[in-house]
């Protein structure tokens, strides 16, 4: 039995447009599941459903094996963390935390229990005769998930948790939602609409676009075999570079501007048809070794120095393309380059629909392996 | 130093001298809304204040310093006292009354259900009337054979009632009157603080299983506290300077049940031309006010929270 099960879910407020189109999914007892895609992609609109905060057009959603259409809120038994907290202004910490044990009918020793065991879980033990405008924004944070603590229900939902926070208060969180959340065993449905989010926190990540399901899988599934030009765009962090590709004689003319030569081998892996949309992550993009034979001549439009990596810019055809090189790399605007490219790293998509062909037959150094 | 720097140097002490010399700017933008607020707000107040220690002639000169006499008639004045009494009865019967419904008319139509702003035009509408046209309107209501209050009483097997005529209705008929007019207004300021509300506040509640009055209690009415405060001390402070309505439906009667203390100054000042005791009633009025407002802050500051 999964502990949430979606059957061809669609929902629509005015009955024309659907928000959410035929949407299926499993998450498992003690899962990380996350949601993500574009703002205004739905993503939101899915958790509110599962919440019960909105009704389901058509379709079936089940909880813990029973059909949970119509089911009210609270007998869902689960807890939500919202983008803005919902933190009352007016209450201390504590109340913030106990907020809704009251309607439950928890006893007051067992709220006690509750509130010592999540205030000293996140740290919030000292502030919670403290109002939260006098917290900072993380310490705020917390409090919203002491509460979804406090409830012991063993599904939470977050909408945009960590939005509000800045990048590196962000990351820290991250670690210590998953952290939470595996200690407890919960089941988490977390909305984003950042990928890196998606994958460090992710068990399982839907990748949602216009109401639609674009791909389901593991982090390294969407990463290494991206269902279509808009999840191979939408993961990863440089963007993966997405270009038209040509089969001509010599080799693979990338944005009618870039020709890649192709060897006897490369040739042979190449899909059916002679147009495809390519897609190749920067990472795959590599200076080419002095005497190198078979390199591409690019022109550098600018470089990105991060310190331990250089991000190097160039235009392939009108697509800007960014390869990303380990060590740090002096490179002058204008400045040309030899680099190294080989189709068996591409992704191959459909030219129209953008659906995967082939996902990139290797990727250097970057499969996952056991240290 | 060059000569150039000295130059400059003097050019500058010359600025500064003109600057010091020259009108600080700000007054001047000042000077419009001074001029108008010490022409009519402060210039009548201190005439007022001083007025209230003189007698007076029936054109208002004063001419007789009479110390506190004017404060000691009041006091001892049956009739002022029964108007200080009518007053704190008419604020007690208006103000919890309008905050109350409006409370509750907001709370009911501020969901988004379709229709609901018709309900919201209707509830605010009384904003929009004016206390000349809903007197009239309420006084035909109130007529003792022709109006629709007697019909329904005689039609129920009652005997017609002297709504603003019998001594032991007319307070409450004014009350009734005054809290339908002032309901528009409190009611579009509670709607607007709930309008505030995040949603997810209302939802959280919802995913614990709260009820209705968990969600006024817990919710609502902390959340809209500073609207609540307003709306309170304004209600109050126009309860204390109401005047129109009574001017309109009963003219302080019947046996004076409904005179108020600014209708008695109105009175006493431009019908009896006793200036100096209405000058003595306003600076009453006026230290009642701010005793009053100020002792509700006191009491109802610990109630409110600020986002």
């Amino acid at each position: 039995m999964h502990k949430i099960e979606i059957r061809d879910l669609t929902k629509s407020y005015d009955g024309k447009t659907n928000i959410l189109e035929e949407i299926s999914l499993d998450v498992e007892e003690g899962e990380f599941y996350v949601l993500v895609g574009p703002s205004g992609c739905g993503k939101s609109t899915l958790l509110r459903v599962i919440a019960g905060l909105e009704k389901i057009t058509s379709g079936t959603l089940m909880i813990d094996g029973k059909i949970a259409n119509n089911m009210p809120p609270k007998d869902r038994n689960l807890s939500m963390v919202f983008q803005n907290y919902a933190l009352y202004p007016h209450m201390t910490v504590k109340d913030n935390i106990l907020f809704g044990l009251d309607v439950k009918k928890v006893p007051k020793a067992e709220q006690k229990r509750r509130l010592d065991e999540a205030a000293e879980m996140l740290g919030l033990t000292q502030y919670l005769k403290r109002k939260p405008r006098e917290l900072s924004g993380g310490q705020r944070q917390r409090v919203a998930l002491a509460r979804s603590v406090c409830s012991q229900s063993p599904i939470c939902l977050m909408d945009e948790p960590l939005s509000n926070l800045d990048a590196k208060l962000r990351g820290q969180m991250r670690n210590e939602i998953r952290r939470l959340q595996k200690k407890l065993g919960l089941t988490v449905i977390y909305v984003t609409h950042d990928q890196v989010e998606a994958m460090t926190m992710g068990d399982h990540i839907m990748v949602l676009h216009g109401g639609k399901i674009q791909q389901m899988g593991t982090p390294l599934e969407l990463y290494n075999q991206p269902a279509n030009t808009f999840v191979a765009g939408f993961i990863g962090s440089p963007q993966m570079n997405l270009t038209q590709a040509t089969l001509t004689e010599k080799g693979l003319l990338l944005g009618g501007d870039l020709l890649v030569p192709l060897n006897e081998e490369e040739r042979a892996n190449l899909p059916e048809g002679n147009q495809w949309q390519i897609g190749v992550r920067a990472e795959q993009i590599e200076p080419a070794a002095p005497g190198q034979q078979d390199t591409c001549l690019v022109y550098a439009t600018s470089t990105e120095m991060m310190g331990n990596e250089t991000q190097v810019l160039f235009h392939v055809g009108d697509t800007l393309f960014t390869a990303r090189w380990t060590g740090q790399y002096i490179i002058d605007p204008g400045q040309h380059l030899h680099v190294s490219l080989s189709a068996d790293d591409f992704h191959f998509f459909d030219k129209d629909k953008g659906t995967l062909i082939r996902p990139a037959l290797h990727i250097k150094g970057f499969t996952a392996q056991i240290a | 130093m060059t000569y150039e720097h000295a130059a400059a140097s003097v050019a500058d002490q010359q600025a500064q001298l003109k600057a010091k010399r020259r009108l600080p700017v700000w007054i001047i933008y000042l000077l419009p809304s001074m001029l108008i607020f010490a022409l009519f707000t402060i210039y009548p107040f201190v005439r007022t204040f001083i007025t209230s220690f003189f007698a007076t002639s029936t054109t208002g000169a004063m001419t007789k310093f009479v110390g506190l006499q004017n404060y000691i008639d009041l006091f001892t004045n049956a009739n002022y006292l029964q108007s200080l009494g009518t007053t704190f009865l008419y604020t007690l019967l208006t103000v919890p009354l309008t905050v109350i419904i409006s409370l509750l008319l907001a709370v009911l139509s501020a969901s988004n259900l379709p229709g609901m702003g018709i309900f919201r035009t209707i509830f605010s509408s009384t904003m929009g009337i004016s206390v000349a046209a809903g007197s009239v309107f309420w006084n035909l209501l109130f007529h003792p054979t022709a109006g629709l209050l007697n019909q329904i009483v005689t039609s129920l097997g009652g005997k017609p009632i002297g709504w603003l005529t019998d001594t032991h209705y007319a307070i409450f008929a004014i009350s009734a009157v005054s809290i339908w007019m002032n309901i528009g207004f409190s009611y579009l300021v509670l709607m607007g603080g709930i309008k505030n509300i995040d949603d997810s506040h209302y939802e959280s509640v919802e995913i614990v299983g709260g009820g209705f009055f968990y969600r006024l209690r817990k919710v609502t009415i902390p959340l809209i506290s500073p609207s609540l405060f307003f709306v309170f001390t304004t209600s109050l402070i126009n309860a204390f300077q109401s005047f129109g309505l009574i001017d309109m439906l009963t003219s302080g009667g019947p046996n004076n049940t409904t005179n108020l203390m600014v209708y008695k100054l109105y009175q006493d000042a431009f019908v009896n031309f006793r200036f100096g005791s209405a000058s003595a009633q306003g600076i009453i009025l006026f230290v009642l006010i701010l005793l009053i407002s100020q002792l509700q802050t006191k009491l109802t500051e610990r109630l409110v929270t600020y986002q």
